[in-house]
């Protein structure tokens, strides 16, 4: 049978043949630009996880690499089911040679998805690697039925990073173990609270008690029920993965209603400067998981720039502060060029996948390579781990914060710079 | 004793939804008109507030009564020149167009103030609080519920000691019969959009220093709004206020048995409620 893609393959290799005159050169070295879809969350509730995207990309466009390139954009809106639209429209309408996908499993997993059913690569970052991998499984809850995928790979960090980051901050401190728990009733949350793949049987085996007080939904506007218990179980340390508004409200009423606790480890809600502002000067010293700072010691493979040379850059360009998306939007760029500097034919999704399973990237989040390291078995064709390290935001002299790496237990090649402090009460 | 701090929370989180609902309470009350877009145009509020303090370096409680006379001829042109227009037997095109309205509002404040996450400046005020024997309460939580009071005893006074009020009874009841009298029901809902724009204010005063805000918040807060609104009964301002703290304390007990059920609490009490006095609890008009 004659399938959309056989025919666009074998009259793509014959065109490319007559005009090449039979010469295997890399894919790079071709004249005709390679084709690159980028979907990403531009406007709707995670955009701020899009705010560099335009920078990055004027970047990579720039370079020697990137020249080579032509990158479509589109936006998600924020909704997954966008997400797969726009991407079939990438595949379909834009003919791509590759995709590309950041930011969050909303986005990524039905773009992944989308990709898989139409035989197009797809890279994608920033999303933990449990909701990525084991939310695009028909049975979620059924290990043995789980699946790795073709044509789909995904760099990032995972859930037990975020919880040996976590325990290791707490353990700079001296507290009573006692952890209360704010996790909310979505994707996050209950992979957070999971009493087997998430916090639970991790700090019961260290030591530390638990209250988690259940799933709330997100946008709730009172948190005294978890406050009172917290109260009750004489708790010193909070954790949890709420969104930014609710972590105000929860923060805000704590103070209100006089819990202190000494530390507070806290995922997604403070991972963007702007929303540790709006706490006004009750921000000192919160904690969170650092996926990228301009201190880690990586380079572009693009540019050669070092990771604080494109936080400058970014910071320069736009006048607002450094985030963390920008290094990982940033190595998405770099595996594109890295990839289809080693191909011959970038039309050839076969060949496209096989380059990037064999990648080895020193990108400026660190090295990318899809050799398993760290994961489980079913997780090890798709995912390449990068590192992870403990920050606090410190208030600065004359307002604002700055993200201090406090502990690097698990990367000791990270600098820190600083150890955990106590939160002021 | 966490009981009665839990029912205190509640009420005072009930004050915070009745200043959502009080304009919202208002429109529907006197013109029949369901504003859909009215969570983004306490959003919307929040920010030009946020513009005031950042540019003027006002305290936010000073902010608040530059943005009230902006608002109110903002509403009041809104309703002249666009939402007049929607108003008839049907009453699709109202709900159409404020939903229009809702995302018009949420993309251009996107496009303005980016998707970052937004606070009105905060300082010693937003955390301070007094204790009651053994219980603490937030002062903010408190002037949220003090204002909510004032608010609607203002409004009272507007509807049953003015002019103008007795004007906004009129047009409620009969538009035909009232414009007979000399009354133009146009100029009546410009006058009662704009005021409700300036309620909208003061409930995005304490929505900008209570929690952050972005671009897309404005429709969750907006069915907390609707749901005191019926509790209450159309029309009645002491009722909204009722609803509003019916809501809040039942989230709250509601939490405090689990979590999970905090927000489902709510909406069950607003069912239960529906389905005892389906007109609500204090309903002034006979439609």
């Amino acid at each position: 049978m004659i399938t959309r893609r056989r025919l666009l393959k074998s009259t793509a290799a014959t065109g490319l043949t007559l005009a090449a005159g039979g010469l295997s050169a890399p894919a790079l070295a071709q004249g005709a630009k390679i084709r690159l879809g980028y979907v990403s969350p531009q406007s709707g509730p995670l955009a701020a996880f899009s705010e560099a995207d335009q920078f990055i990309i004027d970047g990579f466009l720039a370079s020697d690499a990137g020249s080579n390139f032509e990158v479509i954009v589109k936006d998600s809106q924020s909704n997954p089911n966008r997400a797969a639209e726009v991407a079939k429209e990438l595949i379909i309408d834009d003919e791509i040679d590759m995709m590309l996908v950041a930011s969050t499993p909303e986005t990524t997993n039905p773009v992944a998805t989308t990709c898989e059913a139409e035989e197009i690569p797809v890279i994608s970052t920033v999303a933990p690697w449990q909701p990525y991998f084991i939310g695009q499984q028909g049975n979620p809850g059924d290990p043995g039925s789980w699946q790795p995928f073709d044509f789909s790979f995904h760099f990032f960090w995972g859930l037990e990073d975020v919880i040996s980051v976590f325990t290791a901050m707490w353990n700079q401190l001296d507290t009573n173990k006692s952890v209360g728990a704010i996790f909310p009733n979505d994707g996050d949350g209950n992979a957070w609270g999971d009493p087997v793949v998430g916090f639970p049987p991790v700090l019961d085996a260290q030591g530390y008690t638990l209250t988690d007080t259940g799933r709330y939904q997100n946008l709730t506007d009172d948190f005294s029920a978890q406050i009172n218990a917290f109260k009750a179980a004489n708790c010193e340390i909070v954790t949890g993965v709420p969104i930014p508004p609710d972590f105000t409200t929860f923060w805000t009423q704590a103070k209100q209603q006089g819990f202190n606790p000494k530390a507070a480890s806290i995922g997604k809600a403070i991972l963007f400067p702007q929303a540790v502002e709006a706490l006004g000067d009750q921000g000192h010293n919160l904690s969170s998981e650092v996926w990228w700072s301009p201190s880690h010691p990586f380079a572009s493979s693009l540019t050669g720039q070092s990771a604080g040379d494109l936080a400058a850059g970014y910071e320069a360009a736009t006048g607002k502060q450094w985030t963390q998306p920008i290094g990982f939007v940033h190595a998405l760029f770099e595996m594109a060029a890295n990839v289809m500097g080693r191909v011959e034919d970038s039309r050839d999704p076969d060949e496209v996948t096989a380059a990037i399973a064999a990648t080895q990237l020193s990108s400026i989040v660190g090295r990318i390579a899809f050799d398993g390291a760290g994961l489980p078995p079913f997780a090890t064709q798709n995912v390449a781990k990068t590192p992870l390290v403990g920050g606090q935001w410190r208030l600065k002299d004359g307002g604002g914060y700055d993200l201090v790496i406090v502990d690097n237990s698990v990367h000791p090649d990270i600098p820190t710079g600083g150890s955990m402090e106590e939160i002021p009460s | 004793m966490i009981w009665v701090d839990t029912i205190i929370q509640g009420i005072l989180l009930g004050g915070l939804y009745a200043l959502f609902a009080a304009g919202l309470s208002l429109v529907f009350g006197i013109m029949r008109l369901v504003n859909l877009a009215h969570g983004d145009l306490i959003v919307m509020g929040a920010y030009l507030m946020l513009v005031l303090v950042t540019l003027l370096g006002l305290s936010p409680f000073l902010a608040v009564f530059i943005a009230m006379p902006l608002m109110f001829v903002l509403g009041w042109v809104l309703q002249k020149f666009l939402l007049n227009r929607t108003l008839g037997d049907d009453i699709l095109p109202p709900l159409l167009v404020t939903f229009g309205l809702s995302i018009a509002l949420q993309n251009a404040l996107l496009e303005g103030f980016s998707a970052d996450s937004q606070r009105l400046p905060t300082n010693a005020l937003t955390t301070a609080s007094v204790d009651v024997g053994p219980i603490t309460l937030g002062v903010m939580p408190l002037l949220t519920f003090a204002s909510a009071v004032l608010v609607i005893i203002g409004l009272n006074q507007l509807f049953y000691r003015t002019e103008l009020g007795r004007a906004f009874r009129a047009t409620s009841d009969d538009a035909t019969t009232a414009s007979l009298m000399g009354i133009k029901p146009a100029n009546i809902f410009a006058t009662a959009t704009g005021i409700a724009l300036v309620i909208v204010t003061i409930a995005a005063l304490y929505l900008g220093l209570r929690a952050n805000f972005d671009p897309n918040i404005g429709p969750a807060r907006l069915i907390y709004a609707f749901e005191a609104v019926i509790i209450g009964g159309l029309g009645s301002l002491w009722g909204t206020l009722l609803g509003g703290i019916i809501i809040g304390v039942a989230q709250t007990v509601g939490a405090a048995v689990n979590p999970e059920w905090q927000i489902l609490a709510g909406h069950v009490a607003f069912l239960v409620v529906l389905l005892v006095r389906p007109r609500g609890l204090f309903p002034r008009a006979n439609d």
